[in-house]
């Protein structure tokens, strides 16, 4: 009671004020709105008359040419639609027609080309088309990756001899509403099947640095995984991710990226999914069969270079996934895994242009470490021997790749990589396998010109050792154009 | 006990009047120099001003790289050029920045372009005709007409962005507005000899330069916008002068100065390196400076026989 009796003359003394607090920060901010209004109205004022005299001078000069004088009055009859009648008018009279032609645009002037109407709104639309020439000293059906255990269905080396279309890519992107985009990624495989690459929705109004994407799409782990196969720098991806990886890894879940709020670029996302490909296997689990972790940092030395860096770690679970493999007496087998899978990759990027101008001369050198532990248990040969036993192996695989643009429009590429399979524990089957020890390498050689940003006409000689004793003489002609909407590309 | 909550809450609640506007400046994250260079202009101490380009470098192809992604996720507003002028790496930072406040559509998002008119507005845009911009010619920062409309089109932007700030704001303008309408007037006098005079640009880059001072441009050494020029092209505009002489050629500071020079020496003309925004030269040190240099840069060449 005693306390009470102060406290409610207290609040009896706040509150008045309080409210007299509250009405004068109304008004404030009443006063504010209203500022704010009447700036807004003054720019849109001061604009249009500025326009007005340029209009006025412009449609008024001494002794006009027939053409200058004919065309604004067109133009301003029927609208933006002519704008097409700017490029014919002859060259002296287009700084008079052009002023006016503009000012016969809405007031707002955003985007009056887009079409109007129900296609207003299409996301934009981009496809990629590609083919390629290949000729190859060793049979393409036959290669492999000696001391390899990998998916029947996983594309390793080059998937075929002579002319061939390459992945022709369609991309669809657009704002969902102000808080969601969502974008698609449509493979057209030469063979004529269709698959969805990417088909994510992100957050756009998340803020504070998150951002959370849900759908299909490439994992962000390592440098090379997330770029989709038209910005690569050579034709085919290195033997680590197509040994480690199954070339790329993409999967149907979510994945949430944070950049904390700092002045250091630093990116750390993770990742839960379904764990539908290579290193793991779908098989329609309720729980997650893939998490991923990743952390990237980044920055600018100097006006000149730049750099990324980056660490993560890949989960997936596989059950009764079919290896194809070779035994020791060099017969085919076919091998049922069920463990789990973890994949490390560092990965690091250093790019150089003088002044940052990377118009004339560039340079970026980059290279990653993969390294996987499979553990579980290998079936052996199935079908005919069927022996089970516990299996362990710790295979990894690395590559440097350096592209050097010496002018413009040219490029060249020189990338080196091995692989290892390590020495795997394969349990009570040891004795059907060979020793093993072979270590694949390839070197690879490219020059790639660019008449456009839009287009790459690219040459790539390698040297592939994957296979122990075989050397395969790889040459590839291809083509790589881009239609439609401009790409943005990540770092 | 509840009771004294209450009170300490009521006592504590005006505080935050104090609290909320002692925040940090306001980050704007300018794509070009001349929009950070604008940005200070009128935001002064109470905008903190960091560039993403430099004038060495083009506006065209720059990559979303790392420290650009973190200085868009901090940026309380983005200003930039617009017009598709940075669709090959703004839409990437925007995406990778986690920032709301600066994705399309939100106030922390500024478009220049979108408060001008614009020229070169293709028709039928195809990319047949090079790298052209569905949206027009989007290099607007050349006139300074165009300055003044961008400038009080930011001021609101600043104002809505800030409102705590918002007279200072308003007088920063006010005084930005007045000292630009003056050095406009000063310019457009010097700049009278210019009209009409014919030129060759090596980039479609100044079309708002010479829209303003009333120059013709009678040849571009890219065949194409975006394509480099070559030997053969080169040949032609060389060829083509001499039925339509021009009096000098323009490039910009970030551009190779090769094929003007070429051209400077084989058909004898002025070659003049256009600062084309803040930092471009020595004199463009700010955006009067800006004006200053190129004037001074096309009046020298002019008066050459």
């Amino acid at each position: 009671m005693h306390k009470l009796v102060p406290a409610a003359i207290a609040l009896a003394l706040v509150l008045p004020v309080g409210a007299l607090a509250d009405t004068s920060s109304d008004i404030a901010s009443l006063r504010q709105e209203m500022d704010s209004m009447r700036a807004a109205y003054e720019a849109r004022l001061q604009a249009l008359e500025q326009r007005l005299q340029r209009a006025e001078a412009a449609i008024t000069p001494p002794a006009p040419s027939v053409a200058a004088a004919a065309a604004p009055r067109a133009v301003v009859a029927s609208g933006p639609a002519v704008t097409a009648a700017t490029p014919t008018a002859p060259a002296s009279a287009a700084p008079v027609v052009a002023p006016v032609l503009a000012e016969a645009a809405p007031a707002t002037p955003q985007v009056a080309s887009a079409g109007g109407g129900a296609n207003a709104f299409n996301p934009s639309v981009s496809l990629i088309l590609s083919g390629l020439y290949t000729r190859t000293s060793q049979d393409p059906a036959r290669y492999a990756i000696t001391g390899w255990q990998l998916p029947a269905g996983l594309q390793v080396g080059p998937s075929t001899r002579g002319f061939s279309l390459a992945e022709t890519e369609l991309a669809l992107a657009a704002s969902v509403d102000p808080w969601l985009r969502g974008a698609a990624n449509i493979s057209l495989a030469p063979d004529d099947k269709v698959s969805v690459e990417e088909a994510y929705v992100q957050t756009t109004s998340l803020g504070e640095g998150f951002s959370l994407k849900a759908g299909r799409f490439f994992s962000n782990v390592g440098y090379l995984n997330a770029q989709h196969s038209h910005t690569w720098d050579f034709v085919d991806n290195p033997l680590a991710y197509q040994a480690l990886l199954g070339t790329q890894y993409g999967d149907d879940g979510l994945q949430l990226t944070w950049l904390p709020p700092l002045d250091q670029y630093v990116e750390l996302g993770a990742e839960v999914g379904r764990g539908r490909s290579f290193p793991g296997s779908d098989s329609g689990r309720n729980g997650a069969g893939m998490t991923a972790l990743t952390a990237h940092a980044g920055g600018d030395i100097g006006a000149s270079q730049s750099w990324r860096a980056g660490l993560s770690m890949l989960n997936a679970k596989a059950d009764d996934q079919l290896l194809l493999a070779t035994n020791a007496a060099g017969g085919a087998v076919t091998d049922l895994f069920n463990g789990r899978t973890r994949v490390w990759i560092a990965d690091a990027i250093w790019k150089w242009a003088p002044n940052g101008n990377a118009t004339r001369t560039s340079f970026k050198l980059q290279g990653e470490y993969l390294r996987s532990t499979r553990t579980g248990n290998l079936v052996y040969d199935i079908g005919n021997t069927d022996r089970p036993g516990a299996y362990r192996a710790a295979p990894s695989g690395w590559y440097v790749q350096g592209v050097y643009q010496f002018m413009p429009s040219w490029r060249v590429g020189l990338r080196t990589e091995g692989l290892d399979a390590g020495t795997p524990d394969y349990g009570p089957n040891a004795a059907s396998f060979a020793g093993g020890g072979f270590k694949p390498r390839k070197n690879t050689l490219m020059i790639d010109f660019n008449p456009s940003e839009f287009s790459r006409v690219r040459l790539q000689l390698a040297q592939d050792r994957a296979r122990e004793g075989i050397t395969d003489n790889q040459l590839f002609l291809q083509y790589q154009m881009s239609l439609g909407a401009h790409g943005a590309h990540s770092y | 006990m509840t009771n004294r909550h209450c009170l300490f809450t009521l006592l504590a609640a005006p505080l935050l009047l104090f609290a909320l506007p002692a925040h940090a400046a306001l980050r704007v994250f300018a794509c070009e120099p001349e929009w950070g260079a604008l940005a200070q202009e009128l935001g002064g101490s109470l905008v903190e001003v960091s560039v993403a380009t430099s004038a060495l470098q083009d506006p065209h192809q720059i990559q979303a790289k790392p420290s650009l992604i973190v200085r868009a996720r901090n940026a309380d507003l983005v200003a930039c050029t617009g017009a598709e002028l940075e669709i090959g790496w703004l839409p990437v930072l925007l995406q990778q920045s986690g920032n709301a406040k600066v994705q399309a559509g939100q106030p922390g998002n500024f478009a220049a372009a979108d408060y001008v008119r614009k020229l070169d507005v293709p028709g039928q845009p195809d990319r047949s005709q090079g790298d052209v911009h569905a949206a027009g010619n989007p290099h607007i920062q050349t006139d300074p007409r165009n300055i003044a409309l961008v400038a009080v089109a930011l001021g609101a932007r600043l104002r809505q962005l800030d409102p705590a700030h918002a007279a200072q704001y308003e007088k920063a303008q006010a005084d930005f507005a007045q000292r630009w309408q003056q050095a406009m007037a000063r310019w457009t006098a010097q700049a009278v000899s210019l009209k009409g005079v014919p030129v060759v640009s090596q980039h479609k880059a100044f079309v708002y330069l010479y829209d303003w001072l009333g120059m013709k441009e009678v040849a571009v050494l890219e065949p194409k916008p975006g394509v480099e020029p070559t030997a053969s092209h080169l040949q032609e505009v060389l060829s083509s002068l001499k039925a339509t002489p021009a009096r000098m050629v323009l490039y910009s500071a970030y551009q190779d100065s090769r094929p003007s020079e070429w051209l400077g020496k084989n058909a004898g003309i002025a070659v003049v390196k256009i600062p084309f925004t803040v930092g471009g030269s020595e004199g463009a040190k700010d955006l009067f400076g800006l004006f200053d240099d190129t004037l001074a840069r096309l009046l020298v060449a002019s008066a050459k026989p």
